[in-house]
């Protein structure tokens, strides 16, 4: 018998509308309706969500943790990127 | 409730109470068996599914179960009807208790099963009996998925490896001979149709045909061309299996009545 290991796949549910989908775990598949199949049976059992998305492993490009150093850190030290300097004027309440 | 006159009303709850259990059956059993391929499913992620799924069927027979038995009213429960009547008091389908094979056969069993079923659930909805319309609709849903799912292995499996395509059809050849029973109708389904009551089997039929033959095309499968069908589920004759899988379901209220988690 040839044995093919199916492919991962990460899944996305969003909880209810309005929310953004929420990465939940990962499965493995052959194709991306299958894929959409077991997230519904692996992730949506007790009724966690209301749409569900799944994206093959290997089409995430992710960052490299050891460059973390060079990518994270030089933004540690810019406080001024934060919007803490402005003075709200009274009665905004919605910022 | 049905909303027929009182003086008929003995005699056709009798005949609603079996209707039930027909139907209760058919999840009971198919459900049961679906529980058997725990352990033995080809992938982590499928096993799951089949387990839903099997676990969807029994809470479906739960539901017609628990009807019958306030319909009748002799006191039984959903558990009686389930676990202390005999194989020949059983009038589920013979497709429903034919073994799990290998994986393309309990593809093909669910396919053809489910594909009917749903059709059944859907005429259901409008039964004069509100209480069994509302349990169509709600397994009406489940089914949908199942059959969404089934089929998609169907067609993967047909359209897929020279094996594949190989084991999907000795799967449907196999299980063709009991597709015959579920269109069958007998005094029941022709008090059940009169009355309003049940599903136009005949009517189903004609619409379960075409979408078979169009699922074929699509898994690259022949439509089996055998005509002799098998039958007698309904009326409580069964195959060899049926008493096997309920030696397994009943053991335990056999041996210690009552026993209750």
């Amino acid at each position: 018998m040839i044995r093919q290991d199916w492919p991962l796949f990460e899944i996305f549910i969003r909880a209810k509308s309005g929310l953004s989908h929420r990465h939940v775990g990962s499965l493995h598949a052959s194709d991306s309706a299958m894929a959409i199949d077991h997230a519904r049976d692996l992730y949506t059992r007790r009724g966690e969500g209301v749409s569900i998305w799944a994206v093959e492993s290997k089409s995430i490009a992710a960052s490299d943790p050891a460059e973390s150093s060079a990518l994270f850190e030089p933004a540690e030290d810019k406080i001024y990127r934060h919007p803490t300097f402005y003075e709200v004027p009274d009665g905004v309440e919605n910022l | 409730m049905t909303t027929r006159n009182q003086s008929s009303c003995d005699e056709s709850e009798m005949e609603l109470f079996s209707y039930l259990l027909r139907l209760g059956d058919n999840a009971l059993i198919l459900g049961q068996q679906l529980g058997a391929s725990v352990g033995k499913g080809p992938e982590l992620e499928e096993e799951m599914a089949l387990a839903n799924f099997a676990l969807d069927y029994i809470g479906q027979a739960r539901l017609f179960f628990g009807l019958a038995a306030e319909i009748e009213g002799k006191g039984r429960n959903e558990d009686d009807l389930a676990f202390l009547r005999d194989g020949i008091d059983f009038t589920n389908v013979l497709l429903v208790e034919q073994p799990n094979g290998d994986f393309a056969q309990t593809i093909a069993r669910q396919f053809f099963f489910e594909s009917f079923y749903l059709l059944q659930l859907r005429a259901l909805r409008h039964s004069e009996n509100s209480k069994l319309a509302e349990i169509a609709a709600k397994a009406g849903k489940e089914i949908q998925y199942h059959l969404r799912h089934t089929q998609q292995w169907l067609v993967r499996l047909g359209d897929g490896t020279v094996e594949s395509h190989r084991r999907m059809q000795a799967g449907v050849d196999r299980l063709w001979q009991y597709t015959g029973e579920l269109f069958e109708i007998d005094d029941l389904d022709r008090w059940a149709i009169d009355a309003g009551i049940g599903a136009d089997l005949a009517e189903i039929r004609q619409t379960w045909l075409a979408e078979i033959k169009s699922a074929f095309v699509e898994a690259t499968l022949e439509m089996p061309a055998g005509e002799w069908m098998a039958g007698g589920g309904k009326q409580g004759r069964h195959s060899e299996h049926l008493g096997y899988l309920l030696a397994d379901l009943q053991f335990l209220q056999r041996a210690y009545p009552g026993a209750a988690w």
